[in-house]
């Protein structure tokens, strides 16, 4: 299943947000969404995940999702958005409970989630006495839950400390790694773009445009390697030159606002 | 290779005598202690009790403490403790019960739905100021001077303190929550089960807190209008007959009453916000 953002255009009040955007994200394909800060990154996924209605343009999918797949669009959310109220499990049974799932099914399908972000000694706990990783596992736990077949993720480790942010980067390259799950990666970070995506769109300063589509000339488990560093230091600088003076104009634009 | 500093620059250092930083960051951190205010509570009623046998006051205005306990305690004896207090507790929970049904409902819609926030904030705004023992003369005139009107007015005084703090407790509600569930396809129905209705239940539970003080305030005005039984009836019929000891004996009993109702919503927030 693919998913087209078709000349996306958005506006909030008097303030042009997208102008124009077009890309395709190609079934099990990594895309990821960069661009300076402000430039509607987030707002571009909101519109392909179905929260927010463009201006002027459609987000639209083509071709069928996999049979299995509960929920084709899942989100995975900066903030986590788990319910304080509900336990490790509970969180992951929620975008179940609609579904036609059998209560024996849907606990197999909340163990094998757990089991695959290492959540399985935290079932019955609280958000709260989670630290920031693990509670973002807990989002990504209920994201698989539903077997998507496009992750959306909008900037789902930037509310974590670097370390944290290493552990489960390396836990998205693995859960990515078969190519059985595409994803639209928000990110700020061009580090993180350039280890994940296969493909990463280079957005303007407000109204964000497409400014480039770069692709990354090597395989995710070829950029694992110690050797591969410097390739991927130079494709993150190639980036950063396309970024860095919009990114100094945001910033002061967003000073003077 | 890092920059070290030099063994002369560190001597100059060394000549001067070391002198501690001073601390800054006392205060502000009040600790609550277990017994402090019992035992001020408890030095309270001894020198009360110590002006009463001392002859100091005059027990027919301020009775002692002792003469207190023994009106509760005849009163409790006789069954009429129980009987004035079972008309007032018949009212309150009624009224509460009614007032909050209706006061959950009514906030629910006004947190959901346009129609019914714009014309509910309205109505409420309005309305919510006025005293409602101001209409328990017209509640009489409507339903007859039987329970309904003083019932109808405890009601009344909790709907629009529930409806407010049920309003507000579900526009508290994380919107990224909601979306969340959207995101999910999660159904309406189960959107506001699960999601909007414990989200809004801390600042609900907070609401009961203040419709139990309301509650009780009416009940008690409302029975000292026009009531034959009922702690506030006891305690004005009492007045009028000059005894003092009968009249502070039904207010500690309000006061016993109130308290418990407090501890019961503090075990309801124990049970209910656990994850907090």
């Amino acid at each position: 299943m693919d998913l087209i953002s078709d000349q996306i255009s958005h506006r909030f009040g008097a303030l042009d947000v997208l102008d124009n955007v077009s890309f395709t994200v190609r079934s099990g394909e990594v895309v990821a969404i960069v661009g300076p800060s402000g430039c509607g990154k987030s707002t571009l996924l909101s519109i392909l995940g179905g929260l927010l209605r463009p201006t002027t343009g459609a987000a639209e999918l083509r071709g069928a999702p996999p049979a299995d797949s509960l929920n084709p669009l899942t989100f995975v959310f900066q903030d986590f958005a788990l319910l304080p109220w509900s336990t490790v499990a509970e969180n992951v049974e929620f975008p179940l409970l609609h579904t036609a799932l059998g209560v024996a099914e849907r606990r197999a399908v909340i163990d094998d989630a757990l089991r695959r972000t290492g959540l399985s000694d935290f079932r019955g706990t609280y958000p709260k006495q989670l630290s920031g990783g693990m509670r973002q596992r807990v989002g990504i736990a209920r994201a698989l839950a539903v077997r998507p077949a496009i992750l959306l993720m909008d900037e789902p480790l930037s509310a974590l400390d670097s370390q944290t942010r290493e552990l489960l980067m390396e836990d998205f390259v693995r859960l990515l790694a078969d190519g059985a799950m595409g994803a639209v990666y928000v990110t700020h970070n061009l580090e993180e773009a350039v280890r994940l995506a296969d493909r990463i769109v280079v957005l303007s300063r407000r109204p964000g445009r497409v400014r480039e589509v770069v692709t990354i000339p090597m395989t995710r488990d070829e950029r694992g390697a110690i050797d591969a560093r410097g390739k991927l230091l130079a494709l993150q600088n190639e980036l950063w030159s396309l970024i860095r003076e919009e990114a100094i104009d945001a910033e002061r634009e967003v000073q003077h606002a | 290779m890092l920059d070290r500093a030099t063994p002369e620059t560190q001597q100059d250092d060394t000549e001067a005598q070391p002198r501690p930083v001073k601390f800054r960051g006392a205060g502000f951190t009040p600790a609550t202690s277990r017994y402090a205010g019992w035992i001020a509570l408890a030095l309270v009623i001894a020198l009360w009790q110590l002006a009463g046998t001392a002859g100091w006051v005059n027990p027919l205005f301020l009775p002692a403490p002792s003469a207190i306990a023994a009106a509760i305690y005849k009163l409790a004896l006789s069954g009429a403790l129980w009987q004035q207090l079972s008309w007032s507790i018949m009212r309150i929970g009624a009224g509460w019960v009614l007032g909050t049904a209706a006061g959950i409902l009514i906030g629910f819609a006004i947190g959901l739905s346009t129609l019914a926030r714009g014309v509910g904030i309205t109505f409420i705004s309005a309305l919510f100021p006025i005293p409602k023992i101001a209409l328990l003369p017209l509640l009489i005139l409507w339903l007859g001077i039987g329970e309904e009107p003083k019932i109808a007015t405890i009601a009344l005084g909790v709907f629009f303190s529930t409806a407010i703090s049920v309003y507000s407790g579900v526009d508290a509600v994380p919107r990224n929550l909601i979306r969340m569930a959207q995101s999910f396809n999660v159904p309406f129905h189960l959107i506001v089960r699960r999601v909007i209705w414990p989200g809004a239940l801390p600042s609900i539970l907070a609401g009961f807190r203040i419709t139990a003080s309301v509650a009780l305030l009416l009940v008690v005005s409302a029975e000292m209008i026009g009531a034959q039984y009922g702690i506030g009836a006891f305690v004005l019929q009492a007045g009028n007959l000059m005894q003092t000891d009968q009249l502070l004996a039904g207010v500690v009993i309000l006061s016993l009453f109130g308290l418990v109702v407090g501890r019961l919503i503090n075990w309801l927030e124990t049970r209910l916000l656990h994850w907090r």
